[in-house]
């Protein structure tokens, strides 16, 4: 027998705190098998946000901590300052992300720190119960929200992996999404090529997955990943917006 | 023969292995809980199996392991 596909290594045997069909574990095990893949696990440093992936410490035997509500990338940037030969990977969810921690991101990207920022976008903030986010789609019905995202109240979502890949410190922008076999495989792809990026001592490497959220929008998990398919992609389209290292050799 | 070994006490029931399984037989829900409450994935029909792995590439948990005879 032949093994084709385990559980990796790096993962301690805690049982996940997501709910079922949440994209935070595909993500998270995209993270662990490329951590696996390339040997990096003495030298890989996580830091976790405040929302459905606070607990996810507990699920890797690497170096991590939990920042402060959206701080993740001041956080970083510290670490990665004061160790260099580092893989940090700072992990954020929309609502940590675009709402709250909106400058540390923006600055980190001005400076062009030279850490990888993994960004999960399922348009809404999952971990206290469905509230709007800023990422929200127009007309998306939440807790709220309940008529609605209208404009005139809230305004309209936004688009970070286009608005990150406008700075200059910015090395390489890519959205990416979890919602088949294909796409997943884009997906650890596009994180790969991030995590090269940064050993080789580039910019900042952002990249957007599009993650389900099956509970906060109140479908089964198999609609929701067709709902990304269908409708989210048309707000946030699937593409690469900044690529300098485009044409040398990959991983 | 191929074999899927799904680990009964972290599956949560979201159905994503049987959605993408291209055999479809293989995959199915069990009759009783788990300790989280939800009624776990089991492999069964493993003579239909080509050991493709997507089911395991899907799983949001890392509970599926999958093996290829050779």
């Amino acid at each position: 027998m032949s093994i084709v596909y385990q559980r990796p290594e790096v993962f301690t045997n805690e049982y996940m705190k997501y709910c079922g069909g949440c994209g935070h574990g595909i993500i998270n095990r995209l993270i662990g098998e490329i951590i696996e893949e390339q040997n990096w696990k003495e030298k890989t440093v996580i830091v976790w946000p405040i929302g459905c992936s606070v607990y996810a410490d507990k699920y890797f035997k690497v170096d991590s901590i939990c920042a402060l509500h959206g701080r993740a990338p001041a956080m970083g940037t510290g670490i990665k300052r004061s160790c260099p030969e580092d893989l940090v990977i700072v992990y954020q969810g929309d609502g940590d992300m675009v709402s709250e921690g909106m400058a540390e991101i923006m600055h980190a990207g001005i400076r062009g720190e030279k850490f990888t920022v993994v960004f999960v976008n399922n348009a809404i903030y999952g971990m206290t119960g469905g509230q709007m986010a800023p990422t929200t789609l127009m007309e998306q019905v939440t807790t709220t929200t309940p008529y609605g995202r209208k404009q005139e109240n809230t305004g309209n979502p936004v688009n970070m992996a286009e608005i990150i890949s406008q700075l200059e410190g910015c090395y390489y922008s890519e959205r990416v999404a979890v919602t088949s076999p294909a796409n997943i495989q884009k997906t650890k792809k596009a994180i790969k090529k991030a995590f090269q990026y940064q050993m080789e001592g580039k910019g900042l490497s952002f990249v957007e997955v599009l993650s389900p959220c099956p509970t906060g929008w109140k479908m089964k998990p198999a609609d929701a990943l067709k709902h990304i398919n269908d409708i989210v992609v048309k707000q946030y389209p699937l593409a690469v917006f900044k690529d300098l290292g485009r044409g040398e050799k990959q991983l | 023969m191929n074999r899927v070994t799904v680990n009964r006490e972290m599956c949560k029931e979201c159905e994503y292995c049987m959605t993408f399984c291209p055999k479809k037989t293989i995959l199915a829900k069990s009759k009783s809980l788990n300790k989280m409450g939800y009624y776990a994935i089991e492999a069964q029909n493993m003579e239909d199996c080509i050991a493709c792995g997507i089911c395991a590439t899907v799983c949001p948990e890392g509970a599926i392991m999958v093996e290829k005879d050779v």
